[in-house]
């Protein structure tokens, strides 16, 4: 295949923790060796339980944050390290949907100002106008234009997605990346916001880096799917294969624990994760999940030292995919 | 529907196309009080506006005495009535004042200039400046924050009396001979400069406070995504979300810059006769103990002192019950 739209590798965003007299105690991991790639036109669905790194990744790609090592390339070309004009420039490729409707728009600013504020911060003349231009945008996700003069306040949080849409799409940008853009809204809201996202995806080959938690929403959404877990990306594959064969202890307890009436019947078998997500400041050696992990008490004495010792590489990051789980934490 | 629908209250939904301002001024309209002392405050303005044309109405002039030995005659010879035209007449609508006999009527208008220009333009300056310097600290964070914050203590903890009375005589000597240096614009400048240059670092705090807290918020990371500059970030995005809180403090300011020229005015290190303010009425009353034998020429400055800070506080009131989201009025 050609060279992917965006390529991350060993991606790290490491916050400091500062001591007495501001000196530098320790390190939140919250994003610690992340690679993968994005095909152009396609989606790729970041998902995990809150706290393991997923929005942060996101922040680090739209570059609000800056990433404490790795790369990220955009066409081939290294963004990671863009400053002043370049990344300026580089804003216009990649935007980004926020989670909360509520607080990513300016209270103060009609929608028409917040919808054309990137056109006019870039210094972008759009043929036919600015207005013109932001009533298509809002248009093309279902806002009635007349409605341009009105302020955030007024409007659903459904509504205020469409437009947060229509902001990140303002631009024209090859890759938008939406951080958990649905988990806000209602169930019969979230179709239809999801549905927006893939017609706008359908008809202008735009790519998105979809993070959610919720695992139905990104089966739906998702041609290639990452699990991520404590800042570290647990199993990576296709929708399918991710779905239908989970190889990770970690993706196997999450889909078991969807509540669906599809999955198979071997996994309708809930396995619940015992304890809680071990501090990102020091997480556990070798591999991340052993201290949760439901296949680990199964395993014999040499094999778990392989796992303490050892971190596990590849698309599946677990030493022994696939190992029986825990019949403890079973659960019907 | 509006998003109003969410909250429990008996709200009716924000009528459409509206800003927040606008509601805030709608919810100003129902409120009696808030239209009374907007009233009082418009009234005011326009009394310092129009002092000229009303004193012309009068027939008197701020600056003419009517000194005759019968009325100075009358102030050392405590327990004898006082001459008729010292009270209000036809004539002189406020009466004149002891010793030097001049309109009240007059001297009240053209104080009221003095004392509002002082008190609006001292609190113009605190305002600019607090706005700017506490949203820029709150937004950048970090040393630029504590180099604002660090002078922003600084000038909490000057001595402002001490400023005041040091200003006046430095200012004086350097405009001295120059089209300046005389009459009023000395004293006016000097209040002026040390009420406004003092006050902007209370707003300053709070500024930074909300902004700190506006900084969170997702429509910051938002505009800073589509490459917003730094100063359109503070002046279109920042700024815009801290107006309600501004213009709460601003109000609030007014009353207190007024009373605060009046109080230095009156101590003598503020404006002085002749240009007339309240603060300097005040003073004349009981520069001479004319209070003592004559209250109603204490009283006049007074009761223009009172009402116009009670208007000023209570428009305040209303306009921080009226932009705060949480009301329901």
């Amino acid at each position: 295949m050609n060279t992917p739209l965006l390529e991350v590798s060993e991606l790290r965003k490491h916050f400091p923790i500062k001591g007495a007299f501001g000196r530098t105690v320790g390190a939140v991991k919250a994003v610690d060796s992340v690679s993968f790639t994005l095909q152009r036109g396609t989606t790729l669905g970041l998902v995990g339980e809150s706290g393991c790194g997923k929005s942060t990744t996101g922040k680090v790609l739209m570059r609000l944050l800056d990433p404490t090592s790795g790369s990220i390339k955009l066409d081939g070309e290294e963004i990671s390290t863009f400053k002043g004009k370049e990344l300026n420039a580089f804003r216009r490729r990649v935007q980004m949907v926020f989670q909360n409707p509520a607080s990513s728009l300016n209270p103060r600013a009609s929608i028409g100002a917040a919808i054309a504020a990137p056109l006019i911060e870039q210094g972008i003349k759009p043929p036919g106008g600015v207005k013109a231009k932001v009533r298509d945008l809002m248009d093309r996700v279902g806002l009635r234009p007349e409605h341009a003069n009105r302020f955030p306040h007024e409007f659903s949080g459904g509504q205020r997605q469409r437009i947060g849409i229509a902001r990140a799409l303002a631009l024209d940008p090859d890759v938008v990346i939406c951080d958990e853009p649905v988990s806000a809204l209602d169930v019969s809201v979230q179709a239809q916001v999801v549905n927006l996202l893939k017609d706008i995806q359908r008809d202008t080959g735009i790519s998105y880096i979809f993070i959610a938690h919720d695992l139905a929403v990104v089966k739906h959404m998702a041609d290639e799917v990452a699990v991520m877990y404590l800042g570290k990306i647990m199993e990576q594959g296709s929708n399918e294969q991710i779905f239908a064969d989970p190889q990770h202890p970690y993706t196997r307890a999450l889909l078991s624990a969807v509540p669906s009436v599809e999955l198979d019947a071997a996994l309708t078998e809930r396995i619940r994760l015992g304890g809680d997500l071990p501090s990102p400041s020091n997480p556990p050696s070798g591999c991340v999940f052993r201290t949760r992990c439901p296949a680990y008490a199964l395993l014999p004495e040499t094999d778990r030292a392989r796992c303490a010792d050892q971190v596990p590489t590849g698309e599946v990051a677990c030493h022994f995919p696939s190992a029986p789980l825990a019949a403890v934490a079973a659960h019907r | 529907m509006t998003a109003t629908a969410s909250t429990p209250t008996t709200a009716k939904p924000v009528a459409t196309g509206r800003s927040l301002l606008a509601t805030a001024w709608m919810r100003i309209r129902r409120s009696r009080i808030a239209m009374a002392s907007l009233a009082v405050v418009v009234g005011m303005v326009l009394f310092a506006i129009l002092a000229p044309v009303l004193v012309a109405i009068e027939g008197q002039d701020p600056n003419t005495t009517n000194t005759t030995p019968e009325v100075l005659d009358n102030f050392y010879t405590p327990g004898l009535p006082l001459p008729q035209y010292m009270y209000p007449s036809a004539e002189h609508w406020l009466g004149v004042e002891p010793g030097l006999g001049r309109d009240l009527f007059a001297r009240l208008a053209y104080g009221a200039r003095v004392s509002l220009v002082i008190a609006l333009l001292a609190t113009l300056v605190s305002v600019v400046l607090g706005t700017i310097l506490g949203a820029a600290a709150g937004y950048f964070g970090g040393k630029v924050d504590m180099v604002i914050s660090r002078i922003m203590d600084l000038f909490l903890a000057f001595p402002h009396l001490l400023l005041v009375l040091s200003i006046a005589p430095i200012l004086q000597s350097r405009l001295a001979g120059t089209a300046l240096g005389s009459g009023s614009f000395v004293p006016i400048a000097s209040l002026v400069i040390v009420l406004g240059f003092f006050g902007w670092a209370y707003l300053a705090r709070v500024v930074r406070g909300q902004v700190l807290t506006i900084r969170q918020q997702e429509f910051i990371d938002a505009a800073q995504s589509y490459g917003t500059s730094h100063r359109s970030m503070i002046f279109k995005q920042v700024i815009p979300n801290v107006t309600g809180v501004v213009l709460v403090y601003a109000t609030m300011m007014i009353p207190t810059n007024i009373t605060a020229e009046a109080a230095l005015s009156f101590l003598g290190v503020g404006v002085k006769d002749p240009t007339p303010s309240w603060g300097q009425m005040l003073n004349a009353a009981q520069a001479g103990n004319w209070y003592l034998s004559d209250p109603w020429f204490l009283a006049v400055p007074s009761i223009a002192l009172i009402i116009t800070v009670l208007a000023f506080n209570l428009l305040g009131d209303a306009l921080r019950d009226a932009l705060d989201p949480k009301s329901s009025r």
